[in-house]
């Protein structure tokens, strides 16, 4: 059993396991920047694993199929937002009400598109491609580590970092922090919050929907019923045990995917899996604990000072 | 009935019309004979005694979680923990009624009771959390649910399973189910169990000194503080309690006639409708019979629907989130409460002009 | 020599759409490079004035000239935008980002996509020493101490470009080294030819660092003084007045026995800041103690410490005999005490709920109103009805929501709810701020009924009116201490309680607040 934890298709497994949720928690984590708890990232993310499939198969193009994907999933963060921000919506009613869209949703569009019913087997969809770094996979283990995932997973990596720079590197990354922060502090400089979380919130749905994509294009080959699977909501605990930071959410979702991939090769083993499925969430839960006590208690000291 | 109230009721129906020609023109978007799948929709628990009595028993898990709901929402704790509640509640029943082979009568009575507790235990982990660390209870409370899934998988797998049959556990003994009520249905006593569960969530809500105390801080949290009201022990007593209720109805569930075995591998999602019926309900549980027979006869006609046309079942998800989406949005109709609200002040006005004059 | 005008705000009104009249034909006029005082008690109109001209209110009339053109302001952008910057009382800063980035927030200076965080550090650097501010602008503001967090709120409003500054109680956070630094910092701004509204009713600090000073009262304008040619006294007898004196026919008092002991009592707020400094007094059945004094000068922290919801204090609390330390606010509300909170809304009531549910918060326990599990909704249905009667509630019927009544209305629902527990204490915190002439009045009567019946009160209020006709001792609050203790209400002048108001004066040997 060491030998398949050691193993470069072990690491795959990690690396196929985090990908989904971590593009998840960083829409989290986005969202939660600007002050709203975006829960309707499991139906943004159920909606994006069908459009995949059915946008790559009509244009033939993985790519196209991407980009129409993460068009749509902006645009549902921009409903999401349209119901908060414009019509005062409680944020989490809606984010209820958009999960129970896409569970029905997504069954009948699927229907509707190719006549199938749970899994879309008729549906010719593009998955994103596997990428072979030059020169990099040619480099003994090293190379079977690091080369010839599938391009979401680079791109989940990437986005890691280009997050992280959005959010602490440019003036919108620090306006979406101020206005999540101090509403009254950012606006008393002119800045408009409704527009700030409009914004945060429709990125919040372009970083899910590629998280979504990669489950249907790549995690596996199609799409079916219900597949994100209580991911959105992971991703949200996974981001506010990580700080609604992009690097501990990171972090957490690697713990995710970690636990993922041992539950799934400990199914040869006799520990019960169930035992092992239920680490992530229990740790989640402890993380959460520790977190917010920690946090309470810096609060705490900063009013006293 | 005053104005609010009125303009309450108004946007409920309103919200409910607009879900539903959204869903007429999904249907006609997606049937071949859509006049037709929307008369199953709508008529179809009514054409025969066996549809409308699904109607009926698909209400009473609805009522349990709803009703838990409305009491943790009321004390404005935004628990989601009631679907791993309900969850447990069934094994714990499931549990009892193989291990303990108690005698008929006293069998279900003992298991429905635990499987209470263990759901009242469950919802106060999310409780203890918040209380002892300030973790926010929403999120603590869907990492739980899954806990709860895993957990209760686990105890099947390795202790109730019946290998004959793979992921269920052993069929449940006859002693410990409940009875059909009428002939050719699933109808069983749960249903009397859950409308007196509906009538008390209420009468602790709006007669008790307790339920009173919960609304208060679930309106105003520092009104109730100044007016000498303990915040720790209304967020317990909230929450215990709506895990009470919903890990009952777990445990009553199980032990009905639609179910012969433990074999929930997956949440059931009656803690997400829950929410629904709270909604609806406007945190009332004496509402929640109505709101539930709502939810559960659109299921029905659906699941009608789906086997005489070419609709399927999943276009009911749609109505109930367009239904909430519209309910909740405060400022939706807003313009036209705020014309209510302004013509019941001006007549006010008038009247106090009229006293003075 | 007459200087230059560099903004005139002529004939300002505004009318706010509850009907009170904020600001009545108000006139200020600032010259370049001036600190100039704006003078007035709580609610005189100085922050409406301001928030016209910072643009949050659009005046009903009148016009600014800035800089000799006449100028609408549109939002407080705007207001930026023509270098007038504000100092807000409360911060709105971002606790969790640096000084610098507080500073750049909005404006922020770009490296291609990036802020170009060391520019903005260096500027924020550049800015804070051409004024003499010494701050590490790298530190992050949850970290900073108060005084230090003002500093960044000026630098913010300079970083901008602010030529007049508008400071809304600067002082009133800090502590007294702080506020020198304060002063000799905003000395440099003058120097530099920076302009100063400085919102204050402390009349040493306006002595000491302003030029000129314009008074308000009532939502007028009483006229525009020479700091160095007006002394405090007059300051004082201007801000501090009453429009129409309006008495009560006040039965003969009879005192009974001492129902609250307070010893050395001291508080300090959650930032650390002492509020209420070594108050020792007693209180007597039969006599209303009211409080005078200038808001934020310790009265808050007074109030919720005697009701039980703060409890750290050092010093001792005894009700009818027993200690209150140990006591929860139930267990001193059920010594009979009655308190009428300073904020209707966030305090007094559940919006949301009805009259009904509003009416027994403090009482819906008692054997009259439920049994050991129930409550008794007959009686609490009736005895609401009776109440509403009694004390007029204007409403159509007890199961309106609350939110829904005007003010006046809510308060006497909070008063009927407090005043039917039958009361030995009550303590009224501004129990009549806002609301209408009838409701006043009507509230003001009870309370001097219950005064008769035998019941002790504190009640504090910063209507001079109010303290003047219903106290039978009258003690007035400065930093955290009685400055001031008077037994005989009559023979006090308004211009005298100026002048312990404002710290011009205070007795040297406090008598009369402890009872032999």
């Amino acid at each position: 059993m060491l030998q398949t934890i050691f193993s470069a298709d072990f690491f795959a497994a990690i690396l196929r396991a985090t990908t989904p949720i971590l593009f998840a928690t960083l829409a989290a984590a986005v969202a939660a920047k600007c002050g709203i708890i975006n829960m309707a990232l499991e139906g943004m993310m159920l909606f994006s694993a069908l459009f995949g499939v059915i946008f790559s198969s009509m244009t033939q193009s993985w790519l196209a199929g991407l980009l129409i994907t993460m068009v749509l999933g902006g645009l549902i963060g921009l409903i999401l937002a349209f119901f908060v921000l414009n019509l005062k919506t409680d944020e989490i009613l809606a984010a209820i009400a958009i999960n129970l869209v896409a569970t029905g949703g997504t069954v009948l569009l699927m229907l509707a598109y190719s006549g199938d019913r749970g899994t879309s087997t008729s549906i010719q969809s593009v998955p994103a491609p596997a990428l072979h770094i030059p020169f990099l996979q040619d480099i003994p283990v090293l190379g079977d580590l690091l080369s010839g995932h599938n391009l979401l997973v680079y791109l989940a990596l990437i986005a890691v970092v280009v997050i992280h720079l959005f959010l602490y590197k440019t003036p919108l990354g620090l306006r979406i922090r101020a206005v999540g922060e101090t509403k009254n502090a950012a606006e008393s400089v002119g800045i408009s919050s409704r527009r700030v979380q409009y914004i945060a919130l429709t990125i919040s749905g372009v970083l899910v929907s590629m998280g979504g994509f990669f489950m249907s294009g790549g995690y596996m080959s199609m799409f079916t019923k219900d597949m994100a699977a209580g991911r959105g909501y992971i991703a949200l605990a996974a981001s506010s045990m990580g700080g609604n930071t992009p690097i501990g959410g990171f972090l957490v979702s690697v713990l995710f995917g970690i636990a993922q991939a041992v539950a799934n090769v400990m199914q040869l083993t006799t520990i019960p899996t169930e035992m092992i499925q239920m680490l992530p969430y229990l740790t989640t839960l402890v993380g959460l604990g520790i977190y917010s006590y920690s946090r309470m208690k810096k609060r705490q000291r900063l009013a006293g000072k | 009935m005053s104005s609010t109230r009125k303009f309450e009721v108004l946007r409920t129906v309103v919200a409910i019309l607009i879900a539903l020609l959204i869903s007429f023109g999904v249907i006609f978007l997606v049937s071949d004979d859509p006049l037709n799948a929307i008369s199953w929709l709508l008529t179809g628990p009514l054409k025969s005694q066996r549809n409308f009595f699904n109607v009926v028993e698909s209400m009473i898990p609805l009522i349990f979680t709803g009703t838990g709901v409305c009491i943790m929402f009321s004390a404005n704790q935004i628990n989601l923990a009631s679907e791993g509640a309900f969850h447990i509640g069934g094994l714990v029943s499931a549990v009892v009624a193989l291990k303990l082979a108690l005698p008929a009568g006293i069998s279900p009575v003992v298991a429905i009771l635990l499987s209470a507790c263990a759901g009242a235990l469950f919802t106060a982990i999310p409780a203890i959390l918040k209380i002892k660390t300030s973790a926010d209870e929403l999120v603590s409370s869907l990492m739980i649910n899954y806990l709860a899934l895993y957990f209760s998988t686990f105890i099947m797998k390795y202790f109730l399973q019946d290998p004959a049959v793979g992921s269920a556990s052993y069929p449940i003994p006859e002693a410990s189910t409940l009875p059909t009520l009428i002939a050719r249905t699933r109808v069983h006593p749960g249903i009397f169990v859950a409308l007196a569960v509906a009538v008390l969530g209420y009468v602790f809500l709006y007669k008790t000194k307790i339920g009173y105390q919960l609304r208060l801080t679930g309106e105003n949290q520092q009104f109730a503080e100044y007016s000498g009201i303990s915040i720790v022990k209304v967020i317990l007593i909230s929450q215990l309690l709506g895990g009470f209720i919903a890990g009952m109805g777990g445990g009553i569930e199980l032990l009905s006639p639609i179910y012969d075995r433990f074999s929930w591998t997956s949440l059931l999602g009656y803690g997400w409708d829950a929410i629904i019926i709270c909604t609806l309900a406007k945190k009332n549980p004496l509402y929640t019979p109505l709101s539930a027979f709502f939810l559960a006869y659109l299921r029905t006609g659906a699941s009608i629907m789906a086997r005489y046309s070419d609709v399927s079942l999943e276009i009911v998800q749609i109505i109930q989130g367009v239904v909430i989406l519209f309910i909740v949005a405060q400022q939706f109709l807003s313009r036209y409460k705020h014309k209510m609200i302004a013509r019941e002040a001006k007549a006010a006005l008038k009247e106090e002009e009229e006293e003075v004059g | 020599m007459e200087k230059q005008a560099v903004l005139q705000m002529l004939n300002i009104m505004k009318i706010y759409s509850n009907g009170v009249v904020a600001n009545e034909d108000v006139t200020l006029e600032l010259q370049k490079g001036e600190i100039h005082a704006l003078l007035g008690e709580n609610g005189a109109g100085k922050s409406t004035l301001m928030k016209v001209l910072f643009g949050i209110e659009t005046p009903d009339q009148g016009k600014i000239i800035l800089n000799g053109r006449e100028v609408t302001i549109k939002s407080p952008q705007d207001a930026i935008s023509k270098g007038i910057g504000m100092v807000h009382q409360h911060f709105m800063l971002v606790p969790s980002l640096t000084v610098a980035e507080n500073i750049i927030l909005g404006v922020e200076p770009k490296k291609g996509l990036f802020i170009d965080f060391n520019k903005a550090v260096a500027e924020a650097e550049a800015i804070s020493k051409t004024y003499n501010f010494d701050i590490d602008v790298t530190a992050k503001v949850e970290e900073i101490p108060v005084g230090i967090k003002q500093k960044v709120e000026i630098l913010k409003a300079l970083y901008r470009g602010a030529d007049i500054l508008i400071l809304d109680e600067p002082t009133a956070v800090l502590t007294p080294q702080e506020t020198s630094e304060l002063f000799v910092q905003l000395k440099k701004l003058r120097e530099n030819g920076h302009t100063i509204i400085f919102i204050s009713h402390k009349l040493d600090e306006i002595k000491e660092i302003c030029d000129r000073a314009t008074i308000m009262r009532n939502g007028r304008s009483m006229g525009t003084y020479s700091v160095s040619e007006i002394s405090t006294d007059d300051m004082s007898r201007l801000m501090v007045g009453r429009e129409v004196a309006l008495t009560f026919e006040k039965s003969p008092q009879h005192l009974t026995d001492v129902v609250m002991r307070v010893r050395d009592l001291t508080v300090h707020n959650s930032q650390g800041i002492l509020k209420v400094d070594n108050l020792s007094f007693d209180l007597k059945g039969g006599e209303i103690l009211g409080i005078a004094g200038v808001e934020g000068n310790g009265q808050t922290e007074l109030i919720d410490t005697l009701n039980g919801i703060n409890k750290k204090y050092r010093g001792t609390i005894e009700i009818k005999g027993s200690d209150a330390r140990p006591l929860s606010i139930k267990g001193i509300r059920d010594l009979k005490l009655a308190h009428i909170p300073e904020d209707r809304m966030a305090s007094g009531c559940a919006g949301t709920l009805s009259i009904l549910e509003n009416m027994f918060s403090n009482q819906y326990d008692q054997p009259e109103y439920s049994g050991r599990v129930l409550l008794k909704r007959k009686v609490l249905s009736r005895r609401c009805d009776e109440l509403i009667r009694e004390y007029r509630v204007k409403c159509k019927s007890s199961r309106q929501q609350v939110g829904m009544l005007s003010g006046g209305n809510i308060q006497k629902v909070i008063v009927a709810r407090e005043f039917s527990n039958q009361p030995d204490i009550i303590i009224a915190n501004q129990p009549t701020r806002g609301i209408d002439v009838g409701a006043t009045e009507f509230i003001r009567r009870r309370l001097l009924e219950f005064r008769d019946a035998g019941c002790a009160i504190i009640l504090v209020s910063a209507d001079l009116n109010e303290i003047f006709a219903l106290s039978d001792r009258l003690a007035v609050m400065y930093k955290g201490k009685f400055a001031g203790l008077f037994t005989d209400v009559s023979s006090v002048t308004e211009e005298e309680l100026g002048r312990y108001m404002l710290g011009l004066k205070h007795a040297e040997k406090l008598e009369g607040a402890i009872y032999e």
